[in-house]
């Protein structure tokens, strides 16, 4: 539609969000991959090129390799499971089961939550002598365990808590998936004897990829780029066991100062970001549309 | 359309187990969170004790009160909450205007670049980011913590879309008023967008409200933390690991949210529901 206002009206008003998007995304993500290439600026020393040299130190550094195998098992860890929590909670809500919206808050009280203040109460659960997990396998009969004291278990107690935090932030895109389906659909696969299970799988799940394919996305964004309980509960220790991507780059960035190695870092969060937003593009965007 | 009932044809023989399912589930989720309330609500000795006669007390929400100064804390969050949420509004109401009703060249490659923000989110790029607000010398400030939000890339897809859903006569008419862009905006889209802005605020404030890792950065002194921050500085330094207050200070940090979310649960719950179907 061509208005009879100026021309220049559209531009006008994209203007304000335009400049703000440029300066703090745009802008931050190239001046990334091009700091990446210099050394880091030190007192009276200024910053040089050194071409690949902070890659070269990413590849030799052990550290690197631990914090990125740890981010993947965290994703591969968190995601199906919230996942599979989400699709069986928002039946349950949906269905006329007792007490329905008691249930619907219990799910999804974790997601109102600060992940900050998440962090602080599962510490306190994970205490060991007196925390109450402690608790219950002292009643058990059962040895006293320092869950985020030991490397073996500190990673899989970091997963529970994302887990809990997200499950039911995810119940909540799926139930109003499930509302969009029609109620006749399953009035007719009760009639053609079908199981609850068998409906299930094949008319409700089926039905519901789109909706698996969108928490999906979000899900490994989130897992990339949510590190706050890392902060609070093991500062990604013991030994780097429980450190992340994002933590790493913190850490480096603002604990060691080398800005230069966290660009680096960066570069590579952005190229998993880019995979993702692939992945995306190609799939996802074949059923949304965005005109 | 939330209670919409899901009619149940498949027999009644799996609805007790379900039931019992869903509540051990539902039971499991929020425990940590009563063990918390338990453990706030509780003297310090009760703290891992359970006992139906163990005398309730208030005592540790006010020596958390006193220990930190919460009241800045509060009002530095209130602060920056209610700053983005304003700016977000004003900002991706003018350019998700400019997306849905008009035609100009580059539309389609300005629209990819907002989008860009839904992936790459200003919290991953904490170091270039930091170094900007050195360089406006900004750090340190409230408007430093709320500057990279305030362009939302999800805020200016969500009412796009709605005002895409707008007849195109309402606005016709409203031109030949004599309206100009701006007012016919305010006049016929904004009103017809209520729910889509009360949707995305509460989805705001909150996202904002418990934001942590960029405060954390950008701020080192009471006077521009927001809660979350300070939460943090008043845990980590040593309080004799005095966990019923630290679990105190949790619970209030969290409180105005959770109150508000237990009072209007249903709009929460749908406002989510309406700022995720995309």
């Amino acid at each position: 539609m061509n208005r009879i206002h100026s021309p220049l009206t559209p531009w006008l008003l994209l203007l304000p969000a335009m400049v703000l998007l440029l300066g703090f995304t745009h802008y931050p993500a190239v001046a990334t991959i091009w700091h990446s290439f210099f050394s880091t600026p030190k007192g009276a020393n200024p910053a040089v090129f050194v071409g690949l040299e902070n890659y070269a130190l990413m590849i030799d550094d052990p550290v690197f390799w631990r914090v990125l195998t740890n981010n993947i098992w965290f994703a591969l860890g968190t995601i199906p499971v919230s996942i599979a929590l989400a699709i069986m909670m928002a039946l349950w809500v949906n269905d006329r089961l007792a007490g329905r919206g008691l249930l619907r808050m219990a799910f999804f009280t974790p997601t109102v939550l600060p992940m900050i203040a998440v962090a602080n109460i599962w510490l306190f659960f994970y205490t060991p002598q007196y925390g109450l997990l402690e608790q219950v396998t002292q009643a058990l009969g059962l040895p006293s365990h320092n869950w985020l004291g030991n490397p073996n278990t500190v990673l899989g107690s970091m997963m529970v808590v994302a887990i809990w935090k997200e499950a039911g932030f995810f119940m909540i895109f799926y139930l109003a998936a499930l509302q969009q389906i029609s109620p006749t659909l399953a009035e007719a696969a009760g009639l053609e004897g079908a199981s609850r299970w068998q409906y299930f799988w094949r008319v409700q799940f089926p039905l519901l990829m789109p909706t698996t394919l969108f928490v999906l996305i979000n899900a490994l964004i989130n897992s990339f780029r949510l590190v706050d309980h890392i902060v609070v509960m093991t500062k990604g220790g013991p030994d780097n066991a429980s450190s992340l991507l994002l933590y790493y780059i913190y850490e480096v960035g603002f604990s060691f100062w080398d800005s230069s190695y966290a660009a680096v870092l960066t570069v590579v969060l952005l190229l998993v970001l880019a995979l993702v937003a692939l992945v995306k593009f190609r799939i996802l965007d074949r059923r949304t549309h965005y005109q | 359309m939330i209670n919409a009932q899901a009619a149940n044809p498949f027999g009644e023989q799996s609805k007790l187990l379900e039931t019992v399912a869903a509540w051990t589930l539902g039971l499991l989720w929020v425990l940590p969170l009563l063990y918390a309330i338990w453990t706030a609500f509780h003297p310090a000795e009760f703290a891992t004790r359970f006992s139906l006669t163990a005398p309730l007390s208030l005592q540790n929400f006010v020596n958390a009160w006193h220990a930190a100064p919460f009241p800045r804390y509060f009002l530095n969050t209130f602060l920056l909450v209610t700053m983005i949420l304003a700016a977000q509004i004003v900002l991706s109401t003018m350019a998700a205007y400019a997306f849905a009703r008009y035609q100009f060249r580059g539309s389609n490659l300005m629209f990819m670049l907002v989008l860009m923000q839904l992936m790459v989110m200003p919290d991953i790029l904490i170091v270039e980011n930091y170094n900007t607000m050195n360089l406006l010398s900004l750090r340190d400030t409230i408007l430093a913590i709320g500057l990279p939000y305030f362009a939302s890339a999800f805020g200016i897809f969500l009412l796009r879309q709605t005002f895409k859903t707008v007849p195109r006569e309402l606005d016709e008419a409203a031109t030949v008023e004599g309206a100009s862009a701006l007012q016919t905006l305010w006049k016929v889209y904004v009103p017809l967008a209520k729910p889509i802005y009360l949707a995305f605020g509460l989805v705001s404030v909150s996202t904002h409200w418990n934001n942590f890792l960029w405060p954390l950065i950008v701020t080192n002194s009471v006077e521009s933390r927001p809660l979350t921050v300070g939460l943090q500085v008043f845990s980590s330094t040593d309080q004799g690991v005095d966990w019923s207050i630290i679990t105190a200070a949790t619970l209030m940090t969290s409180a105005p949210l959770l109150l508000a979310f237990l009072l209007f649960q249903r709009q929460f719950v749908q406002s989510f529901m309406r700022a995720g179907i995309r």
